[in-house]
């Protein structure tokens, strides 16, 4: 998938309760988490965020809670991507099996700024600054984590293969 | 070449003599376990599978975090879930009255037991770990596919070892242990992996202690926390748990990618200060007084037996804080029927405390004990994240019951040292 979009930059340790808190929580319903997302720490992103947008964070994001409302509410905003210097590992899975691409790139991350242009080929990792001309690429993921990318999240493969493995 | 423990069980669990970090595993699972805020939207993403629950005995349910139910929306969370236990008969589906805090009961009732491999849709299902389980939490859909399949996918993570020696200091108790921890390595420094305890040191720590530290090892990032098959342990589980179980120990050539060293009698009573569990200072290098607004003693982390007797000792013949209202949740039936039946409910009210049915409640700014602008908490739960408890302004403070109790009754952050004669 190649995306192109504007930076929301947030920084390290971006947890699940400023990403979806948990007074919202009393509902799965992807738009109604969207209406909320990251509101404790940026009201301005519900309001202003355009599908396609890409999300940065710095290191640990998604720390915290379990909560898969998190990715949800993230992906429901139309980010298509987020993009961390590292990732908490249970949000990293909870996004690998809803389908929402993660890309780590470590300490690249620092050449990402707020409002930035970047142009992402989520296949390879390969991450274009279009705004500063930088090129970054995302660590690889394991073959089978691939797989259930390709399969469009962890209930599609299953559905696929008629189970796990 | 030796294995450790998170190895042993992710081996014995996927069908093979040996497994090595990095490699992906399918495993079979124990327990599948959720939530009144995880298991409903599990549960839809499983009936859109179209298939059959894998089985009704290896799946729990615990509608704890929003009930009994503080809004509409809650009240339908409950009902999608006790709809769903009924019709495919799960058999550890616990109601209103017999429920409480799912990381409290499922060791308490021996649900979860020594060799287990757990998935749940928390964070702190890593709990388990301090009774010997591999325990890890998961969001909905490994939850859905979990209780489709019986299985979930594994990274075999790399395990930093924390080598305990001596015995606890004074007026410190687990907590002290895990928040030292924490803010030795960081909120990820163990981001991937598992740590597993082990040392002369795990000996003078009692199941509450393990239990505790257990279960904020995710608030170092990791995977799990996994305490060595003793005696203390054995004790525990023998009268609790019915079925068979396997315990693992690490083999003594076993590999760790890291040994962190804790040496339990230096420790002191220490708080996490706003915002992230790893700004930890010791109570009594607070240079200038720090007033509060409210404490809880309870949750998942601090909410068993043991950890209200420590307040209760603290407390008796004494009255809280007239600036202070101190909020204190049982974890689970057992704990609020004995805590009953030895008066220490009684030396709570008559402190002025508020005394709660077990519930998550305030820990996740859920209900039951939220903070407004501006508000000071001196909590025993695991989380201090900007707005957790409430407004986005107000702050949190974590700590042990000691800390906790010896803070209500002097309105400031303290230790129980200070009330000593």
């Amino acid at each position: 998938m190649q995306v192109e979009g504007k930076v929301w930059r947030y920084g390290d340790n971006i947890d699940t309760d400023v990403i979806i808190p948990a007074r919202y929580l009393n509902t799965f319903d992807p738009k109604e988490l969207a209406k909320h997302c990251m509101v404790d720490i940026d009201e301005t992103f519900a309001k202003e965020v355009q599908a396609g947008d890409i999300m940065v964070g710095g290191k640990n994001f998604g720390c915290g809670s379990s909560r898969e409302h998190a990715p949800v509410a993230i992906a429901a905003s139309g980010i298509p991507v987020v993009i961390a210097s590292s990732f908490a590992r249970i949000f990293y899975r909870n996004g690998i099996n809803i389908g929402l691409p993660l890309l780590e790139i470590g300490d690249d991350v620092e050449k990402i700024h707020a409002n930035d242009r970047l142009k992402i080929d989520t296949a390879t990792g390969t991450i274009e600054n279009l705004t500063t001309g930088d090129t970054f690429h995302a660590h690889p993921l394991p073959d089978f984590v691939q797989e259930i990318a390709k399969s469009g999240g962890l209930v599609n493969y299953v559905r696929d293969h008629g189970t796990l493995g | 070449m030796g294995m450790n423990m998170s190895e042993k069980i992710l081996a014995s669990h996927s069908g093979r003599d040996h497994v090595e970090p990095g490699e992906l595993v399918i495993c079979d699972l124990d327990l599948v376990m959720a939530n009144d805020v995880t298991g409903p939207p599990a549960i839809k993403i499983f009936e859109s599978m179209g298939k059959e629950v894998f089985d009704r005995e290896k799946i729990a349910l615990v509608p704890d975090h929003f009930q009994p139910a503080k809004d509409i929306k809650s009240a339908e969370l409950a009902k999608i879930m006790r709809d769903f236990a009924r019709k495919n008969q799960i058999v550890h589906y616990f109601e209103q009255g017999r429920v409480g805090i799912e990381h409290v009961i499922l060791p308490e009732k021996g649900i979860v037991a020594p060799g287990m491999l757990i998935i749940g849709a928390d964070s702190h299902t890593c709990t388990y770990g301090a009774v010997n389980g591999f325990s890890t939490g998961v969001g909905t859909t490994d939850l859905a596919v979990g209780m489709a399949t019986g299985k979930a996918w594994f990274k075999v993570p790399e395990v930093i070892n924390v080598h305990l020696t001596g015995k606890k200091a004074k007026y410190t108790c687990g907590k002290d242990v895990i928040l030292t921890l924490i803010g030795k390595i960081g909120v990820d420094g163990a981001l991937y992996k598992v740590l597993e305890f082990t040392g002369d040191g795990v000996e003078s720590l009692t199941m509450t202690d393990r239990l505790t530290i257990s279960n904020m090892a995710i608030e170092a990032g990791a995977k799990a926390g996994i305490f060595p098959f003793d005696e203390t342990m054995k004790k525990y589980v023998e009268t609790r748990v019915k079925k068979e179980f396997h315990p693992v120990n690490p083999d003594p050539d076993a590999k760790y990618s890291a040994t962190v060293e804790i040496d339990l009698s230096t420790l002191k009573p220490v708080v996490a200060f706003p915002h992230l569990p790893e700004n930890v200072k010791a109570v009594e290098d607070i240079a200038e007084p720090i007033q509060i607004d409210q404490v809880v003693l309870g949750s998942c982390t601090n909410g068993r037996l043991e950890d209200l007797q420590i307040a209760e000792k603290i407390l008796r013949g004494r009255s809280i804080n007239k600036n202070v209202r101190c909020i204190v949740i049982p974890g689970s039936r057992e704990v609020y029927r004995a805590a009953m039946s030895n008066g220490w409910i009684e030396t709570f009210i008559d402190a002025g405390c508020v005394v709660s049915t077990p519930t998550c409640g305030p820990c996740l700014g859920g209900y039951m004990g939220i903070l407004a602008a501006g508000e000071r908490c001196v909590s025993t739960t695991n989380r201090n994240f900007r707005g957790r408890m409430g407004h986005v302004d107000s702050e949190v403070y974590l700590a042990s019951p000691y800390v906790a109790a010896a803070s209500a009754i002097l309105g400031r952050i303290a230790t129980p040292a200070e009330l000593d004669d």
